[in-house]
């Protein structure tokens, strides 16, 4: 007996080299999304820091006219700005409500089945690809809105915005769903057993329980309008516009981007920096929406056992 | 107390609760079909426009400014290889970063956390912004030039977030008992990962990737931005020049021949049966092999 203790051993083995190889390995594996952070921020950021050594920061940040292909140039980045709001503002108004709806309705009235089929019937919206709606956008939604009387052009912001919307209606819907199921069972129980109505529940008890992840859900619904670009490429159009008129044609920061990097403009030139500075805008909005939406989640997080 | 309950009009009350109740049910079922509905029509429209020129003309000659004979079959063999690329570099590099991330990472670790941070942040970075990482570091940078290749890298790095919260999901849904069994049966760590946390999460890792790569080929603002935006006659090779299907669906529809629009909505139907099935493929997965523990 005495011997064999003595043989047993609670002592770490051997290191085993094969071991720490692997987790080497898969480490280096996580360091390649580092390196894309990485890259994405040098990326943008150098060639718009010589960008703002040739143009002024303060011209570009407070300048209401965008030519830079012109002879004569402008860099005033405002109606980019202006025609990206626009858009999300007409995509916002259609998601934000009907995702909402939509979500109301699969947590709180849809039974189990019924959700199970309709949720990732509603999630196939978000897998088409942008270009098919950039497409429908173009060729069905414009014309149809001249049909209806509106004197919209044959490319416009209402369109894209529409088309828009309804694109992200499963990102608002999905996200708020998954707020308001995580709403504790009892709450709601709570509320039927003082005499509360279904609608009761569903408006006073459950949406104000999960705001924060509804808030959540909007705002990241709206980062994907700003940062999209086929739709806004296609359906609203390549020229710059300082209107919120949803009938003219806008561009957006994106649609710029992409046409100018489509296009034959020489590496190094004061107009291929263009497309950097404008992707530093676009990334510094989409991240301080994030940001945003972020804060309110912490801010009115309700935690629940 | 009696007295008082029965002043209180109960009846009225709950009918004007209930006609409440259904109007609002009703616009609940509105919310939820006006995206169904606006489906169904892009999916009529489509077909009724292109469904005629989804012909063996389409799927093997090479594009055209003549729009009879015009086809894609170089758009769609650059985006079968795109597909085929992008799964190699992607699962690997997912699945890896998937486990550190589950089975290694010691989450009090600020480099850790920092690393997820990372990652969700990555996941709502614009398609674009990836473009223009593609264009500064692949192209012009690396000097790899406007070749499919760096098409293939830029969807890669797009859609890891993805395919890594994915294969998270599935990692991290394989019970702890499952490992400790193991680890009590003399198991190394990577023993336990490779022979047991693995196979039980390949059905989660599996339908991840696969949404992943649906949404990728499907990706058109990157591409455009890193050069597939040419008239590309001859079938593609990895360090070649490239056109992918969604642009030329993108390059189609901007012309303004209507015949080039019918054409557009062909490719957009031939695109659609890739997605859908792929979706479909997801899904079905999802169901088989979907485990309760």
């Amino acid at each position: 007996m005495a011997t064999r203790a003595e043989s047993l051993s609670l002592a770490p083995p051997r290191k085993r080299w094969g071991e720490v190889v692997i987790k080497a390995a898969l480490a280096a594996c996580a360091l390649v999304s580092v390196a894309t952070t990485v890259g994405i921020v040098v990326a943008l950021f150098l060639p718009a820091f010589e960008f703002f050594q040739e143009v002024s920061f303060r011209d570009y940040i407070t300048g209401t006219e965008w030519a830079p292909l012109f002879l004569q140039q402008s860099f005033g980045v405002i109606p980019l700005i202006v025609g990206t709001i626009s858009v999300t503002l007409w995509a916002s108004l259609i998601a934000i409500p009907l995702g909402l709806g939509a979500a109301i309705f699969l947590s709180e009235y849809a039974r189990p089945r019924v959700r199970a089929t309709l949720k990732p019937a509603l999630e196939l919206l978000a897998g088409i690809p942008t270009v098919v709606y950039g497409y429908f956008a173009l060729t069905w939604v414009t014309p149809h809105l001249k049909d209806t009387g509106l004197d919209v052009g044959v490319f416009n912001a209402l369109s894209a915005g529409l088309v828009m919307g309804v694109m992200i209606i499963p990102t608002v819907a999905s996200l708020s769903e998954d707020a308001m199921s995580a709403v504790p069972r009892d709450l709601r129980y709570g509320a039927y057993a003082l005499g509360s109505s279904k609608l009761q529940v569903s408006t006073r008890i459950v949406v104000p329980a999960a705001v924060s992840g509804i808030v959540a859900a909007f705002v990241l619904g709206i980062s994907r309008a700003i940062g999209e670009t086929m739709i806004v490429l296609l359906a609203a159009g390549q020229q710059p516009n300082l209107s919120f008129d949803p009938r003219e044609a806008v561009e957006t920061m994106s649609a710029f981007i992409a046409a100018t990097g489509a296009g034959d403009v020489p590496t190094g030139s004061v107009e291929y920096k263009t497309i950097f500075a404008v992707g530093a805008t676009l990334f510094v909005m989409t991240l301080l929406v994030n940001a945003i939406a972020i804060r309110l989640v912490r801010k009115y997080r309700e935690v629940y056992e | 107390m009696s007295v008082a309950s029965a002043d209180v009009p109960i009846q009225g009350g709950r009918r004007r609760g209930v006609w409440r109740g259904r109007i609002f049910v009703g616009l609940l079922l509105l919310s939820m079909a006006v995206g169904f509905i606006a489906l169904g029509t892009l999916f009529f429209d489509v077909l009724s426009r292109g469904l005629a020129y989804v012909d063996p003309v389409l799927l093997t000659n090479p594009p055209s400014s003549d729009p009879d004979i015009a086809g894609a079959r170089p758009a769609i063999l650059a985006t079968l290889y795109l597909g085929i690329l992008l799964i190699l570099f992607t699962v690997p590099i997912g699945v890896g970063t998937a486990i550190y991330l589950e089975e290694y990472a010691d989450r009090n670790r600020w480099y850790n956390r920092l690393l997820e941070l990372n990652i969700q942040n990555l996941a709502a970075v614009p398609s674009i912004v990836y473009g223009i990482l593609g264009l500064a570091f692949l192209v012009r940078g690396l000097g790899l030039g406007r070749v499919l290749l760096a098409g293939a890298l830029i969807l890669t790095l797009l859609v890891l977030p993805t395919v890594i919260i994915a294969a998270r999901e599935a990692i991290r849904a394989v019970p702890g008992s499952i490992r400790e069994g193991a680890y009590a049966l003399g198991a190394t760590q990577w023993q336990v990962i490779s022979r047991q946390v693995l196979p039980n999460a390949i059905p989660g890792i599996a339908t991840g990737s696969i949404l992943a790569l649906a949404r990728a080929i499907g990706e058109t603002a990157p591409l455009i931005l890193i050069g597939a935006l040419t008239f590309i006659s001859f079938n593609p090779t990895v360090m070649g020049p490239f056109t992918a299907l969604p642009v030329q669906i993108y390059n189609w529809t901007k012309l303004p021949d209507p015949k080039f629009k019918a054409l557009a909505a062909a490719a957009i139907i031939v695109l659609l049966i890739m997605v859908l099935l792929l979706n479909a493929a997801a899904i079905w997965l999802r169901n088989r092999y979907q485990k309760r523990w």
